[in-house]
């Protein structure tokens, strides 16, 4: 067991904080794409805070993929409070796929744009009726000619609204088996024939879109890998999503603002956390969290340490990370009490709303990237290798 | 960087996984519960043969002097095995009180006898963690008089060290006049626990914890630490056997694991407990190399845990159905040492409110404006 990352990343320490420190007072103006946000990304490509490891002449740092320099990158960009680098499914998902499954044109023509936050990709996975169950997807792309034609309907599209393009999944091979009959494309978002509409969320915001695709025609070479092999595309990547959706580290930092906030709130002039029950479950929480951190860990040590199985510490993060974040966000809204319900612009409304807008973005997260009952299937069936419910004849 | 076990730990673990395996079957758990006194002598022996009793003494007194990681592997291995064998206290704590609190001749005479196995020490520490009903020792002039209950490791030892409320340390030798020893009966029967009553009997302070309380702190500690790593052992056989059950058994014509809310059951077990393995390896590391760490570590690890263990050793009696209830299944062995292991050294709810302290959450801090 060894803790320490040795001596020789002090140096790389210090190269990283003398950098935020010079870059304390940047500021981004407008939404993204904004000169100041891309010029931005394209500072911290150049000095290799960002896309480090992706080669130069697909515009990335080319450097080298150290797990133990990123960590450090994350630690302290994580303690100061400049912008973070962009992140987003583009970025997550799609550049690891064109990398993996790519051609060298779609490498040159995507990954540099994407990575400095210039090209904003959305996901086109989900239809309204495949959720859970996403290899029964219907929406149809049939080869004319040159061109893919699109028909089909795509429910819950993260960022459609501000995306030029979107990575989409289509049945092309109707007879095929389900999880054969699909292919991966990259749609243009201003193709005629996408009409797309916001879902108002629970939180008041509309993160999310359906997309009414009618005969959207896209050029036949938008295609990543193989006709009818989309599926595996899919899930070539697929593992990114689940993985940065629960960092016990940012949920401890969440902690930290908890316990400030439960030391400032009073009830009948006692401080919440002098209140036994309170600070009880404040401190369950925390046990909670420190055992993730330790999760985490693992994980960590066994992506520099070849050989070391940690399937299962993954398994369990999604879900043991998400709902631990709803509970912790919980925490807070009983502590303030009826102050709690407030949201908006209201009068003795704490923090600008974001305990309230948290509580219910995390029950989103429960259910989105796979829902909590989901992972439970995943983590019983890969990881226990316990048997899958019988298919009901004709499904 | 490396976050894991060692070859060493992983080996030593599994040889007492595997000795208690072929020599401490259900079976032979089941006799020594019914009285057999011969049975847990053996089992004792092969693991101090298997060298249970010198992780943690030093070298110059025979011992191997290894870190805590080893001895929460090794706690963590008979919890799997629901060991009726003393170690926390005797081997564990015993040896920590001594080599950073007692005086030479204190150490020359009983760490050479701990080492080779020769010498059991029970540790009662709980007056100091939180007494109950009325009791408390009392040292004065060489003599110490009271009360201590739940002495880990205490039935048939040979000497005591035993806390006062301050936390300093008394070593008495188990022969001496004036000791009184009562057995007291818990769920848990794979372990004994004793009530020892004391009536101005002879005793020594471990000079080290007289004006320092870091040598009983970092006992507490570690016992905790220990504590989970058996937890942590007991919980993870009871949800491997919840699940080799749920593939065996059949009704309504399929595997009851084949359904999705006896799976569901397991998988929470695991996403609980999975994570539980790395703390207790984390709460070690720090016991040895990250001291400002270490104590917050050891709180949170005993409070979460218990709650794991709790959860775990529960459901996986529920997914045995009507035979997790049975004597002839056993699980009740493991539920019951995972129900005497999160009361021992503090419930969750005295050690939550002792790392909330730790941290100052209970400093008033902010200033009213009027």
């Amino acid at each position: 067991m060894d803790l320490e990352y040795g001596p020789e990343y002090d140096d790389f320490r210090n190269e990283v904080t003398s950098f935020i420190k010079d870059n304390e007072n940047v500021k981004i103006v407008g939404p993204v794409r904004s000169e100041s946000r891309v010029a931005w990304q394209q500072k911290l490509i150049d000095n290799g805070y960002f896309a480090r490891s992706i080669p130069k002449e697909y515009g990335g740092y080319g450097g080298d993929m150290d797990i133990i320099k990123l960590r450090i990158i994350a630690e302290e960009f994580a303690k100061s409070p400049i912008p973070k680098p962009m992140g987003g499914q583009g970025i997550q998902m799609l550049v690891p796929t064109i990398l993996e499954l790519g051609t060298e044109e779609q490498k040159q023509a995507y990954v540099r744009p994407t990575l400095r936050g210039d090209m904003i990709w959305c996901q086109g996975y989900s239809e309204p009726n495949s959720g859970s169950d996403l290899a029964s997807l219907q929406t149809k792309g049939e080869l004319d000619g040159s061109e893919w034609v699109i028909n089909g309907q795509k429910i819950w599209t993260s960022t459609a609204h501000l995306s030029q393009m979107c990575f989409i999944l289509v049945r092309t091979e109707p007879d095929a088996p389900k999880h054969q009959g699909i292919s991966y494309l990259l749609m243009p978002m201003d193709t005629p024939g996408i009409d797309r509409r916001p879902i108002k969320q629970m939180t008041g915001d509309s993160d999310f879109n359906e997309l009414f695709l009618t005969d959207v025609r896209i050029p036949a070479a938008n295609i990543i890998g193989k006709r009818g092999e989309g599926w595996k595309v899919a899930n070539a990547t697929l593992g990114h999503e689940r993985g940065s959706l629960a960092d016990p580290n940012a949920t401890m930092n969440r902690f930290n603002s908890l316990v400030n906030l439960m030391k400032g709130e009073t009830v009948d002039g006692e401080r919440i956390i002098d209140k036994p029950v309170f600070r009880d479950r404040l401190l369950k929480i925390q046990g909670r969290i420190v055992a993730q951190q330790s999760n985490s860990l693992r994980i960590l040590s066994s992506q520099i340490n070849k050989g070391q199985d940690t399937s299962m510490a993954r398994f369990i993060t999604k879900l043991q990370g998400t709902e631990l974040r709803h509970d912790l966000e919980g925490l807070a809204i009983d502590a303030m009490g009826e102050i709690g319900t407030l949201y908006e612009d209201s009068p003795h409304l704490r923090d600008k709303g974001a305990w309230q807008m948290s509580y219910m973005y995390f029950l989103g997260l429960i259910i989105g990237g796979g829902t909590s009952q989901i992972q439970k299937n995943i983590i019983s069936e890969r990881g226990l290798g316990m048997p899958k419910e019988p298919k009901v004849q004709g499904a | 960087m490396y976050f894991g076990l060692s070859e060493e730990q992983k080996s030593l673990e599994e040889s007492i996984t595997k000795y208690l395996e072929a020599s401490a079957p259900l079976e032979t758990i089941k006799a020594i519960v019914d009285g057999d006194a011969e049975k847990a002598k053996t089992i004792h022996q092969g693991l101090v043969d298997l060298g249970i009793s010198g992780l943690m003494v030093p070298e110059l007194y025979g011992g191997l002097e290894l870190d805590t990681l080893f001895a929460a592997v090794v706690s963590g291995a008979l919890g799997a095995g629901t060991a009726p064998s003393p170690f926390i206290g005797a081997y564990v704590m015993a040896p920590l009180a001594l080599s950073l609190a007692g005086k030479d001749d204190q150490k020359d005479n009983w760490l050479p006898k701990i080492a080779g196995g020769d010498a059991v020490i029970g540790i009662g520490l709980s007056e100091y963690v939180g007494a109950r009903e009325d009791a408390g020792v009392n040292f004065s002039e060489g003599k110490i008089s009271g009360r201590s209950l739940f002495v880990i490791d205490g039935k048939n030892a040979d000497a005591y060290i035993l806390a006062n409320k301050s936390g300093q340390l008394f070593l008495v030798d188990a022969n001496t006049k004036g000791i009184e020893v009562t057995n007291l009966t818990t769920v848990d029967k794979t372990r004994d626990s004793i009530e020892l009553i004391l009536k101005d009997v002879n005793a020594e302070l471990l000079p080290g914890s007289e004006k320092d309380l870091s040598t009983t702190n970092k006992m507490v500690d570690t016992g905790r630490l220990m504590l989970s790593a058996d937890t942590v052992g007991a919980s993870q056989i009871m949800l491997d056997k919840s699940v080799a059950y749920s593939l065996e058994r059949k009704q309504f014509g399929r595997a009851i694991g084949s359904f999705q809310a006896v799976k569901h059951m397991c998988a929470e077990m695991t996403a609980e407990l999975e994570p539980c393995h790395s703390m207790v390896w984390h709460a070690a590391h720090c016991q040895d190399n990250i001291e400002e760490e270490a104590r917050e570590m050891a709180c949170h690890l005993k409070a979460h845990v218990a709650e794991v263990g709790q959860q775990v050793s529960k459901t996986s009696i529920e997914v045995h159905g009507g035979m997790g209830f049975t004597d002839e299944m056993g699980l009740h062995y493991w539920f019951k040492r995972i129900g005497l292991n999160r009361q021992l050294l503090g419930s969750p709810e005295l050690v939550r409110e002792e790392v909330a302290k730790l941290q100052g959450f209970d400093q008033i801090l902010i200033k009213k404006d009027n």
